[in-house]
């Protein structure tokens, strides 16, 4: 009997991983691929080591130790994380790896959770190495097994590429066993493939070109491409990972004549695709992002000297942006060939209130970004980073948003062109951690005159609440060093260092006082704990109350933005509703001091 | 073709605000899809949504293939909020069915004065117009019941009915997810829920 479980796609990629033996677990938390690391330090009776690391440079570089002494691991984070990773990566494709190595990079196609939409895939060529693109969670979960041995007999690393809707999708299961027997660690002291001096990158590269046609050829015939070809179609229609699930649904609802290929493997499976195109007279490639398949096809269709006609990203038949679905697919089907399928209009006019994400009620970022707008004003700039914060946009202190760690190398180069404002900028505690910390090292030696606040809430926020090197345990709940900012940033030499409870808003305005009229880089780190980790480590606070005798109906409360507080238009008092986590900072803006506590 | 083992294919969407429980939600009917033995596909919305944004889930149960339902594809419609019962119906078929919670949450474009939230009956009668609409307040309800945390259980009472999954799985599940202390207000809620829609 088949065991069968409900689970999401990270959940699913988890239990593949134990299911191929992993030995050696490393990340950095980005949505969406947190869950992945989370659900593995969750286990009980663990027999691997795990660890949030500080980034995915990091994390990958200790994925790499593990491999090379001969074990299996494996590095998680999101597409844009393998930016911060390429370095090391790289690289790694030439020294290659002894014990399997699976680098999981999950892409967001639309942005749900994301600041650009790079295609993986891409990297996947680049550094020549070969990608996994599963269709459905099962099929993720089935892949990492594959692709570990896969990694072991070639001895590259390899990319295991999943999308949002893989990564937060959810399906039934069907569950393998998970093995006991796991090799011991054995590093083995082969310098001409570890230590990458010129003389030794040379013949690696040139081995690792030499290996590609192995590889094409052996994952051509694995499970995750499969070709149907359908006797007299003369159209053609390759999918490539989830897309391919989105195009056979169509197909199969439509009941069109069509061959069909299914890809889940890079590099692509040569042999198949030649095999369609020798049957049909125009093929419709439809997959996520990048045309990287439909650029292998036009290739080989050019080779073989076969004249079919290829359609996809180019002549914009398929987006090159943006998520796909069955709609999608319908609308490229019926550019490509003229079929007659209905259009999907008609929904109801009715004028809609946006409903943007926003800042918990009682988030302390919130409170520091109304005492950093008190001081600094409407004139200063605001460069700020990616985390929770992000969303204090409305606050009118979020003013730049480009990359992790980022903030703090904006505000300086600002400095440094001349900007005459005064330049305040944001970075949370963990993206301190992450690269902010070269940043700031950066500002004080070279004398930029700016201000940083860290966002202190002694957590990894916006994905989910992972510990950071800041909060004194790590994933697994042990207790280790609790790394001190102020005393980090004093050690590089910043001259004025301030910590503040941004609930107690005198005493943070005077803060950002103090470091807007100090010369040179000032920091002031604002710590108080994200009220939803703060809530499950026991933390109470007493809710807040308007009293209605004493509200004038001024609106600065409402204006603060806390969602806790909204107003009553028919009485002109505004109202604190059960959201209310009682931060208490609301009491201390009205005028009327008609915010109280609840009376107990 | 996409039915299996003589399942009826039944395409369900849950919308709601973050933070309502619209995982809860299709978690129940999840799990309770997989002890009866039927396929099911889901998609939920993280990160950024979950704080007071709009959310929106995708459950197709009968399904074997994506998780994602196709426009005009949902047979149901669970929406956890007026408002945003609205913004997903290019999702729900001509003639579909719409079980709605009437208390609405008023985002902070509206407190903050950006923009209007429209009327919970202007929704309700355009609504009407289309679908099949069974309104009621599911959070005065979960309230009756013990705790209006329960308002997503009691949601998934109301649906029951129009599920392919038997009422004891779908109660199993409920049991097995919701915290030990409130199992029985969560079994009571789901039970008025689902009455609510029997006698409408
Ligand atoms: S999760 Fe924590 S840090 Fe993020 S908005 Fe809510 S309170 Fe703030
Ligand atoms: S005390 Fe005021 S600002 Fe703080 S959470 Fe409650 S309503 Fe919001």
């Amino acid at each position: 009997m088949t065991t069968r479980e409900y689970m999401l796609g990270n959940v699913a990629i988890a239990r593949g991983l134990l299911e191929g033996g992993v030995q050696l677990a490393a990340g950095y938390p980005g949505t969406p691929s947190s869950e992945i690391i989370d659900t593995l330090a969750s286990r009980e009776g663990r027999d691997y080591y795990i660890e949030w690391s500080v980034n995915e440079k990091v994390a990958m570089e200790v994925a790499v130790g593990a491999a090379w002494a001969g074990v299996r691991s494996v590095v998680t984070m999101k597409h844009v994380g393998l930016n911060v990773a390429a370095d090391p990566f790289m690289t790694l494709a030439y020294a290659g790896t002894k014990g399997g190595l699976i680098a999981i990079v999950a892409d967001d196609p639309s942005c749900h959770s994301s600041q650009n939409e790079q295609d993986t895939r891409r990297y996947a060529q680049f550094a020549l190495v070969p990608c996994f693109d599963p269709s459905t969670p099962q099929e993720a979960k089935d892949m990492i097994p594959y692709a570990f041995e896969f990694s072991e007999k070639f001895e590259i690393p390899v990319i295991f590429r999943p999308t949002t809707r893989i990564s937060h999708g959810k399906s039934d299961i069907e569950l393998g066993g998970i093995p006991t027997d796991k090799p011991e660690p054995n590093f083995e002291k082969l310098l001409d493939r570890w230590v990458m001096l010129p003389k030794n990158a040379r013949p690696r590269h040139t081995h690792l070109l030499s290996i590609q046609k192995a590889m094409e050829d052996a994952l051509a015939e694995s499970p995750w491409n499969s070709l149907e070809l359908k006797p007299d179609a003369k159209l053609g229609v390759i999918g490539a990972g989830i897309a391919s699930v989105y195009a056979k649904e169509a197909l199969e609802e439509l009941g069109l004549e069509a061959s069909f290929l299914k890809i889940g493997t890079y590099p692509v499976p040569k042999k198949l695709i030649l095999e369609m195109l020798e049957t049909v007279n125009a093929v419709l490639i439809f997959e996520e992002l990048e045309p990287i398949v439909e650029e292998q096809v036009k290739l080989i269709a050019q080779e073989a000297g076969l004249p079919v006609t290829v359609m996809g990203k180019a002549g914009s038949f398929v987006p090159r942006e943006g998520e796909l679905d069955i709609s999608a697919f319908l609308e490229a089907l019926k550019k490509a060939f003229d079929l007659d399928v209905e259009p999907e209009t008609g929904s109801i006019s009715l004028e809609l209130a946006p409903r943007p994400p926003a800042l918990c009620a009682g988030c302390s970022h919130r409170a520091t970004f109304y005492s950093m707008k008190k001081v600094f004003g409407k004139d200063a700039i605001y460069p700020s980073d990616i985390g929770c914060y992000t969303l204090g946009i409305q606050s009118g202190t979020v003013e730049t948003t480009l990359c992790m760690g980022s903030s703090i190398s904006i505000a300086s180069g600002l400095y440094h062109a001349g900007e005459k404002r005064p330049i305040c900028c944001s970075i949370g505690d963990s993206t301190f951690f992450h690269t902010g910390m070269n940043s700031l090292l950066n500002a004080v030696f070279n004398k930029a005159n700016i201000t940083v606040t860290i966002l202190d809430n002694r957590i990894t926020a916006m994905t989910g609440h992972q510990p950071n090197p800041g909060v004194g345990y790590t994933i697994t709940g042990e207790p280790t060093v609790e790394v001190s900012l102020a005393e980090l940033c004093r050690a590089m030499g910043t001259g004025s260092v301030a910590v503040v409870d941004p609930y107690n808003l005198e005493e943070t305005q005077e803060a950002f006082k103090a470091a807007k009229d100090f010369e040179g880089t000032a920091v002031v780190i604002a710590k108080q704990p994200c009220v939803i980790s703060g809530k499950r480590a026991g933390i109470k606070r007493i809710p807040y109350v308007v009293d209605p005798e004493k509200c004038e109906g001024c609106k600065q409360c409402v204006k603060f933005g806390c969602p806790a507080i909204e107003f009553d238009e028919e009485n002109k008092r505004a109202v604190i509703t059960a959201l209310c986590s009682g931060c208490g900072v609301c009491a201390q803006i009205c005028k009327f001091d008609a915010i109280r506590e609840v009376k107990r | 073709m996409s039915e299996r083992a003589g399942v009826k294919k039944i395409d369900l969407l849950i919308t709601g605000v973050g933070g309502q429980g619209a995982i809860l939600a299709s978690d129940i009917i999840g799990k309770a899809a997989v002890v009866s033995g039927i396929p099911i596909r889901a998609a939920e919305t993280h990160g950024m949504a979950q704080r007071g944004g709009s959310v929106v889930n995708h459950i197709r149960l009968g399904s074997d293939f994506g998780s994602m339902i196709p426009k005009k594809g949902a047979d149901i419609m669970l929406a956890l909020e007026p408002m945003e019962a609205v913004r997903y119906l290019d999702f729900l078929k001509d003639g579909g069915v719409i079980i709605v919670n009437t208390q609405p949450i008023i985002p902070v474009t509206v407190t903050s004065g950006m923009a209007k939230y429209p009327d919970v009956q202007e929704i309700l009668d355009t609504l009407s117009e289309k679908y099949i609409v069974k309104a009621f307040n599911a959070d005065d309800l979960a309230y009756e019941a013990g705790s209006r945390l329960a308002m997503n259980v009691a949601m998934v009472g109301a649906v029951s009915g129009y599920l392919p999954v038997p009422k004891e799985s779908l109660l199993e599940s409920v049991k097995a997810l919701v915290p030990q202390k409130t199992i029985e207000i969560n079994v009571r809620a789901f039970e008025m829920g689902r009455r609510k829609v029997e006698e409408s």
